[in-house]
């Protein structure tokens, strides 16, 4: 239902490749977002760099929609979905240690086994997911 | 210093999650949706982002310390154990739910902020955080 956009997609994920090197490179991090988040439950010494990343985050949102039109959700479901799909988020990410910018971006650049593991296995129940509730149910 | 050099870092990720549209919930579920209205453009931002790190990777890791601290802080484990492979498979189906992962949910929250469409990224970014939280909650009670 999306048009293919295989130039803005590549430039994009360069960009996001690019900044993962960054920050390895300025703080010798890894750059995983789900990690940042549980790192700022967590309240530990490493918490002003990481609610730092997450406000750029956010920030870069706002900064979007001031300039731009940013597509949002057209295809609407109900609230408790996407909250039920939060907690998962949350929670599986916190057990299984990473998610799509850890796990794949970092974790793949560095040839981790735990990750390219990771990828496939949510990769594999994410497609899982969206057949059942867009062919199934 | 730090703080500076991360925000600057989280602002231009975020900008590389709208730009390629990995921010866009929609596109998402259509890259997910395989067997049906299929589209392939989010395999070129993982495509691209990946070649970057692939190069990228080894040479950094091959300096002494990074620019603002005394050494890289790299994730020692290498066993591939029923924790991770359940907790990709559940991040997975949270994903595959909503269309969000968790740096595409920030950023289109700060976008819906602007915009108005705040409630339903909001949601995502509420549970995000109570998942973190209620894992905490049900693993601290076993050590």
């Amino acid at each position: 239902m999306t048009d293919f956009t295989p130039y803005s997609a590549l430039i994009g994920g360069a960009l996001i490749g690019l900044i993962s090197a960054f920050l390895l490179f300025g703080l010798g991090r890894v750059l995983g977002i789900s990690g940042f988040v549980h790192g700022l439950i967590a309240r530990d010494s490493q918490f002003g760099w990481r609610a730092s990343f997450l406000i750029g985050l956010l920030l870069a949102g706002v900064i979007a929609a001031f300039v731009t039109e940013v597509p949002y959700r057209i295809v609407t479901m109900p609230w408790v979905q996407v909250l039920a799909a939060g907690l998962l988020v949350g929670y599986g990410t916190k057990m299984g240690s990473g998610c799509t910018s850890g796990h794949g971006v970092c974790g793949l650049g560095r040839r981790s086994m735990r990750s390219v593991v990771a990828v496939c296995t949510f990769m594999a129940t994410a497609i899982i997911t969206v057949y059942l509730v867009r062919h199934v149910f | 210093m730090k703080n500076i050099f991360s925000l600057i870092c989280g602002l231009l990720f975020g900008a590389g999650l709208i730009i390629s549209q990995m921010a866009n919930p929609d596109k998402v579920l259509s890259f997910l949706d395989i067997l049906g209205s299929w589209d392939p453009s989010l395999a070129f931002v993982m495509g691209g982002a990946v070649i970057v790190t692939l190069i990228a990777f080894p040479l950094i890791l091959k300096r002494q310390k990074p620019l603002l601290d005394t050494q890289f802080h790299m994730p020692a484990k290498k066993v591939i154990d029923r924790a991770l492979v359940l907790g990709a498979a559940l991040f997975g189906i949270g994903w595959g739910l909503s269309g969000y992962c968790p740096g595409p949910g920030i950023t289109q929250l700060g976008a819906g902020l602007v915009s108005g469409n705040w409630a339903d990224p909001l949601m995502f970014v509420i549970g995000l955080f109570a998942g973190s939280l209620i894992y905490n909650k049900l693993n601290s009670t076993k050590s």
